[in-house]
């Protein structure tokens, strides 16, 4: 082939019989074949733009509606605009709980091929602890892939612009503005206030019940406890939202529409943060729970649970040491103390078991009894023992109440049915959840023959476990036994006692202001009830309430106190004691009897009345009523009055309570 | 008639316009027009860009001046050592070419880089039409064999660089010489045969870019934010425009990055986003105008030679707007292929004025040639 190409056609004819030669050898057919061939490769490309047309008709007539959607669904992205929640102040205007603005850095995890390589080119920019690595890397555990987490929150304004100068160089790592809460005074009423965290599985179940779950395309947070989570919808207010126009890159051109956010309600709290501050640090180091009500209204003025815990930690993810450190801790910082610490109550229990029996005639005030310093029940040789060795002698109800005599009650305990007791004493709200405005109260125990039936009706239990026995009657003549009420009903119930009989469901938030009208809802007083007694027999019981204060368990505490004050000592014992005597310094610390104490003041015309609990505090008289005195001299007298005489650790003679 | 002066200007003016064929430039002109101000659009309103368009389109006038000029048989004469110069270029490619992107494609001359696979889109039809003039009435199986053999050379340099796009549209190149040197239909569809039997060898040996395109054309959804994006956005924005299109500065796939290489390859969709169908019917009917003349011209040409070279000129520039149209509106997988004197690009802008001064160079020496 290459000898023709460059030597001529010497053997071309010799070749040219094999094919089809002979058309090819006339010009004017091969002419005309290669027109024929021109013409059809013609048709062939008019056939072709025709294809074209076709396609173009199809996209841009027929599908047009359809891609024109995906244009502007390109273009067009909403974005939710998260709105401010709303504030919490205390009753006076102090803020407790806010929001303000701040900027954190982000990283959306599926945008991201190699986070760790990510977070430490990040790190050479803008500072990152390990425990915010730690934060992170919980965050991740709990979030869905596509949601952007911070890996550091609170940038300074020079952090940002550091890292918005290399911004390029980190496609899914952002800088978004926020919203903090911040809570300013830290641990305290932390219980009350609650904080907010970031929305997980949980809340979004509970978002969809609400039908929220478009109202919360912006919030990366929401209540979990306390207000902040009971609240939760009045604080949150309306997410806003904005069309914007973006780019392929999604970033923003301009806003087509925006629908401004509407913030969330603005809360005031019944709490005076001034005596809950004051309630806290009476409190030092020690364990406790403290309510405090205006028994007029059922405004909870106080409500202390020690140790309490810092809000801010859990604002923006808690990390995993703190809270490591928060659930292990034995003092149970955690725990809602006032709502769900269900505590025997002692002593405390004795007014309501009075007035329970003036109530059914079984005693009058003026009726004695003697104590030798123990009970027993006929034909038993258990000794039920008073705290007073060789006993209280002659008693009377007023003295029972005052020197708070056990033997006395014990004999009341023996002499009542115990569901008659149940059901006079149900009438204080014992044995149920008082209805405070914040989530997890305990409904406590409050013992019947019904309860036990139930309370041991597993088969693990033989069937006389399910019996009452007297023995229970007597032990709950004196607040022991299956008796397990929360500080809360305790406040609730001498709140009722105080208010002559008459309660008020306790709650803390007190009104509730509308951020966009100005208006202002109060939150009103929504009576509990009202105890069945005759003026006469609530008189004798305050009477002898005040009498603890003035001449009794508690009257060391409250000397020269300068308004008159009501109240009743308790101790509640955690260690069985087996008709041994009973010595502090014996006892571990951990199982040391709980302090009780319940008041009320002035006692004419009670504006306060507050339980408090000294958890493992030893005798009500020394570690609980020395909160209350602080807190009345504070409230009534707005001082924090000079600590009284300190309560010498009891001795033989007043160990009574 | 006038004076010395006006008979000077007069001659000049014959002697500017005497090779131009009016009806493909003017059709030519017509689509650059259409191509600078969709480009205005497509560069954000770039000045420079379109100032740099517009100096390439003056440089290309030129040279189709220029190749109008000159006769056929130049061409003819300067085919063999251009196919030659072609080759023995690709093969320096493929010892010291420059990799870009993965590819070797480029020789690096010092001043700028040069990609012999553009020349070669020239010279290949350039070679076979000398061939088949050469032995012009005498062709047989065996020319038609060695023809084949012309285009597998340059075409196998070109594949394994790799760019399978440019040595696809070269084999099409000198397949339409073949086809218009009357291969025998046989044979056409006997090819045709052992293409579709040897699709799955070809298949394997192909990079696994290459397989994405091609699966990602079947169905571009499958990899929507990858492979698949090109075709996705770009059937968006054509099917977006409607009818009336959004009008000239107003596609928002354009103006808003969602379009990919959108002064370039895909420029039509942009064109598309904003003037709608009208528009795309309007430019359609341009290319055909332009294309319609070429194959009169074609038709008319008094030698072989000129005949398969304006033939392959004339389907090669259906085959460069038909792929990219296709290509833009989800027909074609996505290949680099731009739209023929549309695109923002002086190399192509160029060599497609030269093709278009081949064609008047043919039409204006055909009384000579047959006289």
């Amino acid at each position: 082939m290459f000898g023709r190409l460059f030597g001529g056609m010497r053997d071309s004819g010799e070749r040219r019989g094999e094919f089809d030669a002979p058309e090819l050898r006339n010009p004017e057919r091969e002419q005309a074949r290669f027109r024929r061939r021109l013409v059809l490769a013609a048709v062939a490309m008019v056939a072709g733009f025709g294809g074209l047309f076709a396609r173009f008709y199809y996209l841009q007539v027929i599908e047009h509606a359809h891609f024109e959607t995906l244009a502007e669904t390109n273009r067009i992205a909403i974005v939710p605009i998260a709105p401010n929640r709303g504030v919490i102040t205390d009753r006076n205007g102090v803020v407790l709980a806010q929001s303000y603005s701040g900027y954190t850095l982000e990283i959306t995890p599926s945008k991201v091929p190699d986070l760790e390589a990510t977070i430490d080119a990040v790190a050479k920019i803008v500072d990152i602890e390990p425990r915010d690595r730690k934060r992170f890397r919980k965050l991740l555990e709990e979030s869905k892939d596509f949601e952007s987490i911070p890996i550091r929150t609170r940038l300074t304004d020079e952090e940002v612009a550091r890292f918005a100068v290399n911004r390029y160089r980190f496609p899914g790592v952002e800088i978004k503005a926020r919203l903090f809460r911040q809570y300013p005074f830290g641990a305290l009423a932390s219980h009350a206030i609650g904080y907010i965290g970031r929305i997980n599985d949980r809340d979004v179940q509970r978002i969809a019940a609400w039908d929220e779950t478009a109202d919360y395309k912006g919030t990366d947070t929401i209540g979990k406890a306390g207000v902040e989570l009971s609240y939760e919808r009045e604080l949150h207010g309306t997410t806003g939202v904005e069309e914007v126009e973006v780019d392929a890159n999604g970033r923003p051109v301009r806003t087509l529409k925006r629908t401004p956010p509407i913030a969330g309600d603005d809360l005031r709290l019944s709490i005076d943060i001034g005596l809950q501050q004051v309630a806290e640090e009476a409190f030092g180091d020690r364990r406790g729970a403290l309510v405090a009500i205006d028994p007029r209204n059922g405004d909870v003025l106080a409500f202390v649970s020690k140790p309490g815990y810092d809000p801010n930690l859990f604002v923006d993810g808690i990390d995993p040491v703190n809270w490591q450190e928060l659930n292990d801790s034995p003092d149970k910082p955690l725990l809602d103390r006032p709502l769900r610490g269900a505590y025997p109550p002692g002593s405390t229990i004795k007014p309501y078991l009075a007035l329970a029996a003036l109530k059914s005639g079984k005693r009058t005030p003026q009726q004695t009894i003697f104590d030798p310093g123990y009970f027993q029940i006929p034909g038993q040789s258990h000794k039920f023992r008073d705290d007073k060795p060789g006993g209280h002698g002659v008693v009377d109800m007023y003295k029972a109440i005052v020197e708070s005599c056990d033997t006395y009650f014990y004999m009341l305990g023996a002499d009542t049915d115990i569901d008659d007791t149940a059901r006079f004493l149900s009438q204080f709200g014992f044995g149920r959840k008082t209805g405070i405005d914040i989530e997890g109260e305990l409904t406590g125990v409050l013992p019947s023959r019904e309860w036990k039936r139930q309370r041991f009706s597993g088969k693990g239990y033989p069937s006389d476990a399910r019996k009452w026995y007297l023995g229970d009657s007597v032990s709950a003549g004196i607040g022991q036994g299956y008796n397990a009420f929360t500080p809360i009903q305790l406040a609730h119930a001498i709140a009722m006692i105080a208010d002559n009989g008459v309660g008020y469901t306790p709650h803390l938030v007190k009104s509730v202001r509308d951020t966009r009208t100005g208006e202002v809802t109060l939150i009103a007083s929504q009576p509990s009830g009202r105890i069945d007694v005759s003026p006469q027999q609530l008189a004798f019981v305050q009477n002898a309430l005040v009498g603890v204060a003035k001449e009794g368990t508690s009257a060391a505490v409250f000397k020269d106190a300068k308004y008159v004050s009501a109240g009743k000592t308790g101790t509640a014992q955690l260690f069985s004691l087996k008709g041994e005597k009973y010595s502090e310094h014996h006892v571990d610390e951990r199982l040391r009897d709980h302090a009780w104490y319940e008041a009320y003041a002035p006692a004419d015309h009670p504006v306060i009345a507050v339980a408090v609990l000294v958890e493992n505090g030893g005798f009500g008289a020394a570690a609980a009523a020395p909160i209350a005195r602080k807190v009345f001299d504070h409230y009534l007298l707005g001082e924090s009055a000079p600590g009284p005489a300190p309560v010498s650790a009891p001795n033989s003679d007043d160990r009574s309570d | 008639m006038g004076t010395p002066f006006t008979v000077t200007l007069e001659r000049i003016w014959e002697l500017l316009t005497r090779r131009i064929d009016s009806m493909l430039f003017g059709a030519a002109l017509a689509i650059v027009g259409v191509g600078l101000v969709t480009l205005f659009s497509a560069s954000d309103q770039s000045v420079p860009r379109e100032t740099s368009q517009v100096m390439s389109l003056g440089f290309a006038i030129v040279l189709m001046w220029l190749f109008a000029n000159i006769a056929p048989q130049t061409l003819a004469r300067i085919a063999v050592p251009l196919y030659l110069v072609a080759v023995v270029l690709l093969v320096c490619v493929a010892a010291f070419g420059v990799v870009v992107n993965g590819s070797r494609r480029w020789l690096n001359l010092g001043i700028a880089r040069f990609q012999p696979s553009e020349m070669m889109k020239i010279a290949l039809p350039l070679m076979l039409a000398w061939y088949f003039q050469k032995f012009e009435g005498r062709i047989g199986l065996r020319d038609f064999a060695f023809a084949a053999m012309l285009i597998v050379v340059p075409v196998y340099l070109i594949k394994r660089q790799p760019d399978l796009g440019t040595s696809i549209l070269i084999a099409a190149s000198g397949f339409y010489v073949l086809y218009l040197a009357g291969l025998s239909w046989r044979i056409i569809i006997g090819l045709v045969a052992v293409a579709a039997a040897v699709g799955p060898v070809v298949w394997s040996h192909l990079h696994d870019y290459q397989r994405e395109r091609i699966l990602t054309f079947l169905d571009p959804t499958r990899d929507p934010l990858g492979a698949g994006y090109h075709s996705i956005q770009a059937s968006i924005a054509l099917g977006s425009g409607g009818v009336a299109g959004k009008g000239w500065l107003h596609g928002t796939q354009t103006h808003l990055d969602f379009l990919p290489e959108k002064h370039t390859d895909f420029i039509f969709a942009v064109f598309g986003e904003e003037f709608g169908l009208i528009g795309n019917v309007v430019l359609l009917a341009l290319y055909l105008l332009l294309i319609g003349r070429a194959v009169i011209i074609t038709a008319g040409a008094s030698t072989l030679f000129a005949r398969l070279v304006a033939g392959s000129i004339t389907l090669m520039f259906f085959t460069y707007v038909f792929v990219n149209m296709a290509m833009v509106s989800g027909l074609l997988p996505v290949v680099g292929v731009p739209l023929p004197l549309v695109s923002y690009g002086g190399t192509a802008l160029i060599s497609l004025f030269v093709g278009l001064g081949v064609l008047m160079s043919v039409q204006s020496h055909r009384k000579l040639v047959a006289s």
